[in-house]
């Protein structure tokens, strides 16, 4: 019998996990840096549950459905619960699950990393995120440089911070608004801006159209902007983070705009989310943010595919 | 139907009323946005290779292909003709659809014919052949060295190389998907 023969299911396995267990090493030194990093600056890390009765509703996020419940899409609203009673620096590592997402970037059933604190808006957020990802490459890579798709990412602050208008002035053949218009925003994203971003260090892409953005706070003076960003690294979006809207009448407005859009499309309709929205007009001003711990373990172990960063992958349980 | 989620590798698909292979996928999805699927499809008839992006939502035919059994019956200028072994129907494919194939063609061999509707487009050959040297130089007993091949001539003018043993008038059965031999034929 050969190894990783078909008569022998083993040693093939044995073999694929010998391969995988430098990033899974990595990753778990990761996620313990990224503890320390939280703990440090007096964050408290919690546990919301992963079954919950209503997800955010948006658009293009497809929940999982369990038992009559749904699996968390994000720990977002219950996080955001405990904003408003009194936690005001809070960070999670959880396990989140959306139907449908399946790719060399994507697993239905992720990893997310998400921290909320008051008192701070979106650009402060972005410095703490370039905080943070510095001290995980001096941790992880003994430097702040680090080599990913064959280029070098500089990781030093500030990184680069590019409005989404000026990223289709800059690398698109259409202009942001057309690009609404004509309902390509999304293609155009992928196909000629996002590889651009991130380069030759981080970059910040900010300030998103608010059609775009259903949990966030509207930029004042520009209602058709929010203030939203994405961290990009080597065309990679690794995260999503924004100054949280706290007006519970605007935001059932957009839960009940994000619903009907669904219903028009033949989507599964959620339950409106009551008691986060009864929580919410006793938020502070907050800022928070999610950001993909498998991605950011692909960025670290310099892998390419997302299955190489998990010990399973769906196909394989 | 087949929904933009069913994309995958090898999923054969029908636009505009021709087949198409999915040759390439790739699934993305920017921040808070929608589905995206980004695909390199080739015609199967034209070997064309277009690469759409398709969103969720996107619903797609599948490719109406059958394969039949057929015996193949001989060959005229660029014309090469099949029979269907169940209802004698006959097909014809050109020089171009057959490509490789024709170097293994014996008249009464049973292949697999691909059919787009009613029209023939492709053509599979069993794995292993049979067939005859027309023409072998002569091999002269240590003559060669083990390892060493020279070449030969088919009955269907196919040239490859062979163990120095092989002679003329014998048979060897050579794998269709290689082009190479494999053994000598005995009897």
């Amino acid at each position: 019998m050969s190894l990783g023969s078909r008569d022998s299911p083993w040693p093939h396995e044995q073999m694929k996990l010998a391969a995988r267990k430098r990033n899974l090493l990595l990753r778990a030194r990761m996620v313990q840096s990224i503890r320390a990093f939280f703990i440090e600056r007096g964050y408290l890390e919690i546990d919301t549950p992963q079954l919950i009765s209503a997800p955010a509703p948006e658009v293009h996020i497809e929940a999982i459905s369990a038992g009559g419940r749904y699996l968390q899409t994000s720990p977002e609203l219950c996080m955001k619960r405990l904003l408003a009673s009194g936690f005001p620096k809070i960070f999670q590592i959880s396990r989140c699950f959306r139907a449908g997402e399946r790719g060399d970037l994507h697993l239905p059933e992720f990893s997310l990393l998400e921290w909320y604190r008051t008192g701070i808006d979106y650009k402060d957020l972005m410095n703490e995120c370039e905080a943070l990802i510095l001290f995980l490459s001096r941790r992880l890579s003994g430097g702040e440089t680090i080599e990913y798709r064959g280029r070098g990412i500089d990781f030093k602050n500030p990184w680069e911070r590019v409005s989404v208008e000026t990223a289709f002035d800059q690398y698109a053949s259409i202009s942001l608004q057309r690009a609404l218009d004509k309902g390509c925003y999304d293609k155009v994203m992928v196909e000629e801006i996002e590889p651009n971003l991130g380069v030759v260090r981080p970059t910040f892409l900010y300030d998103y159209p608010a059609t775009l953005s259903a949990l966030a706070r509207l930029k004042p003076g520009n209602e058709a902007l929010a203030e939203r960003f994405e961290i990009y690294i080597s065309g990679l979006e690794l995260a999503n983070g924004f100054s949280e809207l706290n007006d519970p009448v605007e935001q059932r407005a957009r839960f009940e705009r994000e619903l009907q859009i669904r219903a028009a499309e033949g989507k599964e309709t959620y339950p409106m989310p009551e008691r986060f929205l009864r929580s919410l007009e006793h938020m502070p001003d907050a800022a928070g943010i999610a950001l993909g711990v498998d991605r950011l373990a692909m960025l670290f172990s310099g892998t390419l595919k997302i299955d190489e960063v998990v010990p399973f992958t769906p196909e394989e349980v | 139907m087949y929904s933009a989620s069913d994309l995958k590798r090898g999923l054969k698909i029908q636009i505009d009323n021709e087949p198409y292979v999915v040759t390439e996928f790739q699934f993305s999805k920017p921040g808070k946005g929608q589905s995206l699927y980004r695909c390199k499809l080739k015609n199967m008839i034209t070997g064309v290779i277009i690469d759409p992006t398709y969103r969720s939502g996107d619903t797609f035919q599948p490719a109406d292909l059958a394969e039949r059994k057929m015996q193949y019956l001989y060959n005229q200028e660029d014309e090469y003709w099949f029979m269907d072994v169940e209802n004698y129907e006959q097909s014809v494919l050109s020089a171009e659809q057959v490509g490789d194939a024709k170097n293994y063609l014996t008249d009464n061999l049973e292949v697999e014919i691909l059919f787009f509707g009613e029209r023939p487009i492709g053509i599979t050959l069993p794995n292993f052949v049979d067939l005859t040297v027309t023409k072998a130089d002569p091999w002269v007993k240590g003559d060669s060295v083990a390892g060493d091949t020279k070449p030969v001539t088919l009955e269907t003018g196919y040239v490859l190389r062979v163990p120095p043993f092989v002679e003329e008038g014998g048979k060897i059965t050579i794998d269709t998907r290689t082009g190479e031999y494999v053994t000598r034929v005995k009897g």
